[in-house]
């Protein structure tokens, strides 16, 4: 009985982990329910005024028990610009991971699907890729971008853009993890067989084999989710990301950033503290996805 | 070893053609040059001789070994928001990165190894915790977010330090350095503790991870029953073998370091190319962009040589194979 307790209290995730969940969980009901939930629409002009202007948090002293967090320099409430920006924020970084886990999948499967030239073109301008930080490619692409469709273009299209900046390099990792698990996998037998019976190979690849390797893409998905969502706060952060107009959360502390020295610091620092807590749970939960996950840790 | 190298070598050259090419594209097809040159108003004559002047009206691989003959002899082309030679541009900013990254690079490994081999050694001291749990909020810890916190308390609200900029310089010649005085010095403070936090973190963890698979090995048990003394077993025998990984490591991060020097240079307006470059992506400057990329590409290829250099110097063994 006490033995059969005790295993059941280990595979329980440790505490650390529950709280990261739990977090995600209600920032996930908050991001999905934002406009519910939020006081006001920061983005309709006749909900707030200027008369609320830059009033501190409800807990410090000038504070206003109807701004929980403050206002910012336009009277807006922070709570409700933070859950729109972490809205933002949240999109963009799934965006992204399942852009770059969609291509980075695609191409494996058909490098370690058919080898030779197709394998060795893909996998060199993979290394070369790699080479480069994703912050400095997304920073040229966004770069690019602004040169070819100009400023107002760049504004509408800048979710995409970003989804797209940050991608480009990240899709390496799962084209590599899925190119030598399919590698592993062609020379079974079932795929022999459905080699034999004439399947395309098309369907082989993605009925028979992605399947099979479908559970290292969503770990490392996991993991890449906590970076793609710093590599957006800080393109938007350096001003190459989302606009003022619809801004993520490191839009916010960009904004906030130029208040830092009027001593209105919580513009700037309550959407960076929403922005590391999210990041920490992220990391958290992923890092024990990958340790539970991990075949070859699991045989240990 | 000449065949590792030699190897190397032969990527290197491909990383190198692939940067080029693509600084090519964008120097050429990113926008139209000569729009963004030309002054108001020209005539189509006018726009037409300068695209001859140019070259742009030939074909496309005559104006890729011409732009690859440029590149090689230090001409980047002119900037179109400052209407200066880039390489001119980049050289003047040079300085400023090269004295925070040098600054940076030599904090994190001064007190990351410290940090790292106690940790290792004594995994229950309490500075050895404390470091443990520090690095865990590191590591979640955008640079951007660090600055500004930095800047917040040590700038703003106890006004010790400056925020921005680099203080005043001393010329010497080709070199602007800020080491040479009081300001210069206190300017550096800020920005190198923000890029020297997420090396720090790595670099702890790595050193701490290797020494205390080196610990266990063999060689350091039989030392230990040798009657070696302590100090020489951990320093000379031990920490030798910990410390590869950390060359290698610190090399490779050297991209790494690149994009946070960029970060961290806009956080504090350091004008160095990091700067340059973000300020770049806004205007947007495309000679600048596509010249950082060289630079960048050209730095990453060095660099690794240089790892693989050293890594023959630290472990013999592949000296001989």
């Amino acid at each position: 009985m006490a033995m059969a307790r005790q295993s059941l209290l280990h595979r329980l995730p440790p505490v650390s982990v529950m709280i990261a969940f739990l977090i995600l969980a209600v920032m996930l009901v908050l991001v999905i329910f934002a406009p519910m939930i939020a006081p006001m629409d920061p983005r309709d002009v006749s909900s707030y005024s200027l008369m609320d202007m830059e009033i501190p948090p409800a807990f410090m002293d000038g504070g206003d028990p109807r701004f929980l967090l403050g206002t910012d320099n336009q009277g807006r409430d922070l709570v409700s610009v933070i859950l729109f920006g972490l809205r933002i924020s949240v999109l963009i970084g799934i965006g992204a991971v399942l852009f770059a886990a969609a291509l980075g999948v695609m191409l494996g499967l058909v490098a370690g699907y058919f080898g030779g030239v197709v394998d060795s073109v893909v996998m060199r301008i993979a290394d070369v890729l790699v080479s480069f930080p994703t912050i400095l490619v997304a920073l040229l692409i966004s770069g690019i971008a602004r040169a070819q469709l100009g400023t107002d273009m760049v504004l509408t299209w800048a979710p995409v853009i970003l989804i797209f900046a940050i991608s480009v390099n990240e899709w390496v990792q799962y084209a590599r993890t899925v190119r030598a698990s399919t590698m592993v996998e062609v020379s079974r037998d079932y795929v022999r067989a459905a080699k034999v019976i004439g399947l395309p190979s098309g369907r082989i690849m993605v009925r028979h084999i992605l399947p099979n390797v479908m559970s290292s893409v969503m770990v490392i998905a996991t993991i890449n989710l906590a970076g793609a969502i710093l590599t957006e706060a800080t393109l938007s952060f350096l001003g190459a990301g989302m606009p003022p107009t619809y801004p993520s959360l490191g839009t916010l502390i960009r904004i906030g950033n130029q208040f830092l020295f009027s001593g209105l610091w919580w513009i700037a620092v309550m959407p960076a503290a929403v922005l590391v807590i999210l990041v920490l749970a992220v990391n958290v939960v992923g890092d024990y996805l990958r340790d539970r996950f991990n075949p070859k840790l699991m045989a240990r | 070893m000449i065949r590792l190298l030699s190897v190397r070598l032969l990527q290197a050259i491909l990383v190198m053609v692939a940067v080029t090419a693509i600084a090519f594209i964008m120097f050429r097809f990113v926008g139209d040059p000569v729009a963004s040159m030309v002054r108001e108003g020209a005539t189509q004559a006018e726009k037409d001789a300068l695209r001859a002047a140019l070259g742009l009206d030939r074909s496309i691989p005559v104006q890729f070994v011409h732009f690859v003959g440029q590149v090689l002899t230090g001409n980047l082309g002119t900037s179109f928001r400052y209407q200066q030679p880039v390489t001119d541009l980049l050289l003047n900013r040079l300085p400023a990165t090269l004295e925070l990254v040098v600054v940076a690079t030599v904090l994190s490994l001064a007190i990351g190894i410290p940090l790292g081999v106690l940790s290792a050694l004594k995994p229950h001291a309490l500075l050895s915790r404390l470091t443990q749990s520090a690095t865990l909020v590191g590591i979640s810890m955008p640079t951007f977010v660090t600055g500004l916190l930095l800047i917040l308390v040590f700038a703003v609200n106890l006004r010790w330090l400056p925020s921005s900029g680099r203080g005043d310089l001393v010329d010497l010649g080709l070199w602007q350095t800020g080491f040479l005085t009081l300001s210069g010095l206190k300017s550096l403070i800020l920005p190198s503790i923000t890029l020297a936090l997420f090396q720090l973190t790595l670099i702890m963890r790595l050193v701490r991870s290797e020494m205390i698979d080196v610990l266990s090995s063999d060689y350091i048990r039989f030392a230990f029953a040798r009657g070696l003394p302590k100090s020489y077993i951990y320093s000379k025998l031990a920490l030798r073998n910990a410390l590869m990984p950390v060359v290698t490591v610190t090399g490779l991060q050297i991209g790494q370091l690149i994009a946070f020097a960029i970060v961290t240079e806009t956080v504090f307006q350091w004008p160095g190319m990091g700067l340059l470059f973000t300020n770049a992506v806004g205007y947007p400057d495309i000679p600048v962009l596509s010249a950082y990329l060289l630079f960048v590409g050209f730095l990453f290829v060095f660099i690794n040589m240089i790892v693989d250099i050293l890594y023959t110097f630290i472990d013999p063994r592949l000296r001989t194979k």
